[in-house]
């Protein structure tokens, strides 16, 4: 690859467009469905139901410890489908790349974004480039559009339509990694903490839980919002509660700290590779199992249960024996953190 | 995690109610005045674990609830001078003023940035020379110092372009006014960062003139529930004075040299609170020596007028007299997203607090 930056050409369309097409995306992405450098991609799909999601990456920094936008570009796609009950296939990539943005740069991320797809199982097949100027866009953003099959068996899984008081909710590991990672490495915050993002394709963990045969009712990736909108959305409206051990919930000791000095709440910071679910009681320490067995599920835990009292309202237990009421999160506690 | 965890032991949890419960026979209704108290409390679910004639109301001590409307409109207008550069707490940033509020200033352009200290406003000055960095100086005792060691700082760098725009208050006044008001008090659980730069002797006269025991508390749960036990016993006894339970951090001196920063550069003014009104000496402005930092003597705006809210019973809710939930607007026309009083917007507003935690 020439050239050391991206230019305004390499969104032109022309010559300089194809080079970058040719010797970074085809490169690393290397799927037939791109080599063929078609408008649209011509894909093979099993089945009848299909997921189909969308995101954009918009991370500030794009390089932190645990992962970078391209790894959040697959991982947070990839998990909108799997958390669904789907199967991800298909991945489609578009990027707006800032002029002056460096080449080594965007080939660290697209491998990356390579990397990720072939561990998910999932693959790369249709893309854009845009440039724009200078100081129009910030180094990089990525949009990734997903397909895949859903199995109808799953179909309740998405709006949790299935859940009955006794069911046992569920978490995958540590909250708040991913934003208080984040958090530390703005430049303008000088903390320094031993934290990683837990950014992750979490589709092998959550059908190695579906192949239990579990009576899986309800599965969301807890992102933006942390996990306490999550638990806000499966519990509002409903005709059950829920009722969360503030102390089952796993959280590092050096995202409490960070949350302690900055005043943050755990619950509400984000996560890039946790998921919670709600499964029929008689199958959760089955599921446990499983989860604990898969490496993104190594410090899983069952954090709580769906009641029949207080309707619509979730309650926290908290650690010294109190209790308080779950919300979602109100503005924004932390801007562009994926 | 260490220092944190010792705090909020359950069984030393469970043992402290265990205990107030023994000697606590009286009705009684405690006020934390502050507002880190408040989001604590609820935060950590204390009122559920307390006997039932034991009842805690938040006060007064959430600087941004208890700020004039019209100090929001200023800072805006300064925002839309040319070339200023605001720089504020995040606290600020969603406080509905009366037409607009410094996000939405913020979303249709004006530089206005989140610092977490003033040092990090003085940076933001001395990069940008050709600019004029409005610090918005908000809070209690707690924070007052903070500005202060900003502008003598900016004194020693000789910076000419750095501003304090100071709404900064003190909390005496504002715990006697209460009483003053007639609100039905039995102790106040007193500001443990406040005290931390005060010492105790801020508070002498509450229990000398008005009877009430003064207890300054930490923040944590264990804190928290060892100051209800410390004045549940003085109302029981009938022994009202001032104690700290913090003591880890405050000492009854105080921090002298935060002290002698605030002398220096603050004077005593008169101060508008919402709710109280007029306080006589209640506010912090800037001192003779150091006005060419001061914002409202140095730099000329035209504030809109202020327009307050109807409806909204914010000052009632800061006196103490009714609860966040008396309100008609809570959860309907309020909520944290859509805020319109000033306590629904700070993390510490009793309104936000009770909201998030105990709807």
């Amino acid at each position: 690859m020439k050239g050391k930056q991206i230019l305004l050409g390499h969104g032109s369309g022309g010559q300089l467009s194809h080079e970058l097409i040719k010797e970074v995306f085809v490169k690393h992405f290397n799927t037939e469905e791109l080599k063929l450098q078609t408008d649209s991609a011509i894909l093979n799909i099993p089945g009848e139901l299909i997921s189909f999601t969308t995101d954009s990456y918009v991370v500030n920094p794009i390089f932190f410890s645990g992962g970078n936008i391209g790894k959040l570009a697959i991982a947070g796609t990839v998990n909108d489908l799997a958390v669904s009950g789907a199967k991800p296939l298909y991945i489609s990539s578009s990027f707006i790349i800032e002029e002056g943005f460096p080449i080594a740069d965007l080939e660290k991320i697209v491998a990356t974004m390579a990397d990720e797809a072939r561990k998910a199982g999932v693959k790369i097949v249709t893309g854009d480039t845009k440039v724009v100027d200078r100081g129009k866009c910030d180094k990089i953003f990525i949009n990734t559009s997903g397909i895949g099959v859903l199995n109808p068996e799953y179909k309740h899984i998405g709006t949790g339509e299935k859940i009955t008081p006794g069911d046992i909710i569920l978490i995958n590991g540590s909250i708040g990694d991913h934003g208080m990672t984040i958090m530390a490495e703005r430049n303008d915050l000088n903390i320094s903490a031993q934290i990683g993002s837990d950014c992750a394709p979490l589709n092998h963990l959550i059908s190695e839980i579906l192949e239990t045969g579990a009576k899986v009712r309800f599965m969301r990736d807890a992102t933006r919002g942390g996990i306490a909108t999550v638990l806000t959305e499966l519990s509002e409206g409903r005709n059950y509660g829920l009722e969360i051990d503030e102390e089952a919930v796993p959280v590092k000791e050096a995202v409490r700290g960070i949350c302690e000095l900055l005043g943050f709440d755990p619950f509400y910071v984000a996560n890039e590779g946790k998921i919670i679910l709600v499964v029929a009681k008689e199958d959760a320490e089955k599921v446990l199992e499983v989860m604990k067995k898969n490496e993104f599920g190594k410090e899983s835990a069952i954090i709580g249960k769906i009641v029949g009292e207080h309707p619509g309202k979730g309650w926290i237990h908290t650690g010294i024996g109190g209790k308080r009421i779950i919300d979602m999160l109100s503005g924004e506690q932390l801007p562009r953190i994926c | 995690m260490k220092y944190i965890d010792e705090y909020r032991d359950k069984s030393l949890v469970q043992g402290l109610v265990k205990e107030i419960k023994k000697i606590s026979v009286k009705e009684i209704k405690l006020m934390e005045v502050c507002g880190g108290h408040t989001l604590s409390i609820q935060k950590f679910g204390i009122p559920a674990l307390l006997p039932p004639n034991i009842k805690l109301i938040s006060g007064p001590g959430c600087p941004v609830c208890v700020s004039d409307r019209k100090f929001i409109d200023q800072a805006i207008a300064y925002g839309r001078l040319e070339n200023v550069i605001i720089t504020t707490y995040g606290d600020l940033i969603r406080v509905p003023g009366s037409t607009s509020s410094l996000n939405e200033e913020k979303a249709s352009g004006r530089d206005i940035r989140i610092v977490y200290s003033t040092l990090d406003a003085l940076k933001i000055a001395k990069e940008n020379p050709g600019k004029k960095v409005v610090f918005l100086g908000i809070g209690f005792e707690t924070t007052a110092p903070g500005t202060a060691a900003g502008i003598i700082n900016a004194e020693k760098q000789n910076l000419n372009n750095f501003y304090v725009y100071s709404s900064h208050k003190i909390m005496p006044p504002a715990m006697g006014a209460l009483i003053d008001e007639g609100v039905q008090l039995h102790g106040y659980i007193a500001p443990g960062h406040v005290s931390t730069i005060t010492g105790s002797g801020i508070y002498d006269d509450i229990p000398k003139k008005y009877g009430l025991g003064c207890v300054i508390s930490g923040f944590e749960p264990t804190d928290i529930l060892q100051s209800i036990y410390m004045l549940v016993k003085q109302i029981e006894n009938g022994e009202q004075k001032v104690e700290i339970q913090y003591k880890r951090v405050v000492r009854p001196e105080g921090n002298l040299i935060a002290q002698k920063m605030m002398a220096d550069v603050f004077e005593l003014r008169p101060d508008w609170w919402r709710g109280l009104g007029v306080l006589p000496a209640s506010g912090l402005g800037i001192s003779k020596k150091y006005e060419k930092f001061d914002a409202e003597k140095n730099l000329d705006v035209v504030v809109e007028p202020t327009k307050e809210d109807k409806g909204c019973i914010c000052g009632e809710i800061l006196k103490g007299l009714k609860s966040p939930k008396d309100c008609k607007l809570f959860g309907k026309g309020c909520s944290p997203s859509d805020p319109v009083g000033a306590c629904m917007v700070s993390h510490e507003g009793a309104c936000h607090a009770y909201y998030k935690y105990n709807r």
